[in-house]
């Protein structure tokens, strides 16, 4: 029997260069570590030339578990361009609080791969490998700054979380399993179109743990009491990867599971998700106002944004699914930008995250000042900026769906979450005496990605039509 | 009495039970994980009884194999930040490694 591995490609070869710079860690020396970096890139670089070339094919891999289409290469792209931007902003974190550097690049990698797989997986059951790749990959990676206390407790509070959220899922699956006799995404289609099933306790129990376990990784209200101490504690450049990466992976993972395949189940759940879309973006928005850390803040922002993007899953459908891929792609550049801004303000021991840091930083640093002004308005959702383009297609689509409420209850969340974004560029520009930050000769990567971030963030406002023909198409490619 | 699928299905669903009132108990990082695990063991009863009574195939003891290979490493990773925690607290019980505050 023939196997196609085509659809591996981009995934094989991230695992690759993982395992080509943990073998190379061991043979050079410490002042030479930064042909890491190179190896990494080019490999993630080499992984994104291979799935532009695949663009376009529709394939599937191991009986159709691993699936090749244009929504498995949208997200396989944003992962890749993550873990870059990821290791581009932890080259000097990691060399100032001596984070073994292969260790920390090749999981990063092996997270990536995780998350590929995830949405490329056709069978609950390699989503659920996926998941734990990524999982096991970031618990690393969250405690990997050894010394600092809090990053330990981070990662020990992420992984008890984490494992727990991964028992609910597998449990679920389980079910699923038991009332449709498969865990591939297709044949559990079927199943629920033959029968009628749908109707079945087991059933119902599985999609609700796996519902549950997926609102974990997501982290929607009321399961996201974990999120501002693990994102607080762990390596500023890991929690960035956490807050883009690992949601995108999940949210891609739940758009193939319930916007696709079960999707004759819509019904039953569009009223706890749209209670989940709205508890977690009021909650996340008010939590966020009251912290005086900016860190702690853009944790709980993280949140109030998975509502956001929790809209387009209950909206649905195809403006839904374009909504939330775009949204996905906005929401990537402005949040790697505001943590690459706190990673620049970083200066030894002293992490700087408060929001009285940040006081003077425009008149001090003035790109720095400059892109977090950028990235805290796009947050915000001010036009012509990628947040503003992609909170309107989101609410546009909730409106498309007949949830008018959902609209305009998220209009006023963004309303709400302006008095937190605005503070900081209040401190940067009203206020004096706050942090220094690292000026561009002691961080060229680190202002590299933030460059990169600046101009996703224009450029997703101001031209956003290809970026949507590109959702839109990415989305269709699941029919 | 013929031992049947539900007879499975409730000792997997006590097993979960079990699972989830521990880790919810539970102060000590070790217990949670062991909580954490009688979950995962849990859903490998229903993998293996599904397998042998309804779907038909075997696809649910491999299923029970590829969890079991993962509860390994996950278990490997837990412990591993425990020790760290250890290390910087001298204690492993969750609600005194409380230094993350608002």
């Amino acid at each position: 029997m023939e196997t196609n591995l085509a659809p591996l490609l981009p995934s094989a070869e991230v695992v690759l260069t993982a395992l080509s710079v943990l073998l190379l860690d061991l043979f050079i020396r410490k002042d030479e570590k930064g042909l890491l970096v190179w190896i990494s890139l080019i490999g993630l670089a080499l992984a994104g030339g291979m799935a532009l070339f695949l663009w376009g094919s529709h394939e599937g891999a191991f009986q159709d578990s691993i699936l090749l289409d244009d929504f498995a290469l949208f997200f396989t792209e944003l992962f890749l361009g993550a873990a870059a931007i990821t290791i581009l902003s932890s080259v000097h974190y990691v060399r100032e609080t001596n984070i073994h550097e292969g260790e920390f690049y090749a999981l990063v990698l092996l997270s990536t791969f995780g998350m590929i797989l995830m949405a490329a997986a056709n069978d609950l059951i390699l989503f659920f490998l996926g998941l734990e790749t990524m999982s096991i990959g970031v618990y690393i990676l969250t405690g990997m700054w050894r010394e600092r206390s809090q990053a330990s407790e981070a990662a020990m509070k992420y992984f008890l979380i984490g494992a727990f959220a991964t028992g609910f899922l597998l449990y679920g699956i389980a079910l699923i399993y038991g009332a449709a006799g498969s865990t591939h995404l297709g044949r559990i289609a079927s199943a629920l179109g033959q029968t009628k099933s749908h109707g079945s306790i087991i059933l119902s129990a599985g999609v609700f743990l796996l519902f549950v376990g997926l609102a974990f990784k997501v982290a929607a209200v009321p399961f996201h009491f974990w999120v501002p101490d693990v994102y607080d504690g762990a390596p500023t450049p890991v929690s960035a990867f956490m807050a883009v990466a690992v949601k995108a992976a999940a949210f891609a993972g739940w758009a193939r599971i319930f916007l696709y395949q079960l999707s004759p189940l819509q019904s039953e759940w569009t009223l706890p998700l749209k209670a989940l879309a709205i508890l977690t973006m009021t909650v996340g928005n008010l939590l966020a106002i009251s912290q005086s850390s900016v860190k702690r803040m853009l944790a709980y922002s993280s949140i109030a944004h998975a509502g956001y993007l929790l809209i387009a899953l209950v909206a649905g459908g195809e403006s839904g699914g374009q909504a939330l891929l775009f949204y996905l792609l906005s929401y990537a550049a402005m949040t790697f930008g505001a943590f690459g801004v706190l990673i620049a303000l970083k200066e030894g021991e002293n992490d700087h995250e408060a929001y009285s840091d940040f006081a003077g930083l425009g008149f001090k640093r003035p790109f720095l000042g400059m892109a977090m002004s950028l990235f805290m308005l796009s947050l915000a959702g001010f036009p012509p900026l990628a947040g503003f383009t992609g909170k309107f297609y989101l609410f546009r689509s909730a409106v498309v769906a007949g949830h008018i409420d959902l609209a305009i209850i998220g209009a006023l969340n963004s309303l709400l979450s302006v008095v937190y974004y605005l503070r900081v560029i209040v401190m940067m520009y009203m206020e004096e005496g706050g942090a220094e930050g690292k000026p561009f000769a002691r961080a060229p990567y680190l202002y590299l990605a933030i460059a990169i971030a600046v101009l996703g963030t224009v450029y997703l406002g101001v031209l956003p039509a290809p970026a949507l023909d590109l959702s839109r198409i990415s989305f269709i490619s699941l029919h | 009495m013929a031992i049947g699928l539900t007879h499975y299905l409730v000792l997997g669903a006590i097993l979960f039970s079990l699972g989830l009132y521990t880790v919810l108990t539970r102060r000590n990082a070790i217990s949670v994980l062991m909580g954490v695990e009688l979950i995962l063991n849990s859903a490998n009863i229903n993998y293996v009884a599904f397998s042998h009574f309804s779907s038909g195939n075997v696809d649910g003891q491999i299923y029970a194999i590829f969890v079991i290979m993962l509860a390994a490493a996950e278990a490997a990773v837990g412990l591993a930040i425990v020790l760290a925690i250890f290390q910087l607290f001298h204690t492993i019980d969750v609600g005194a490694v409380e230094t993350l505050k608002e």
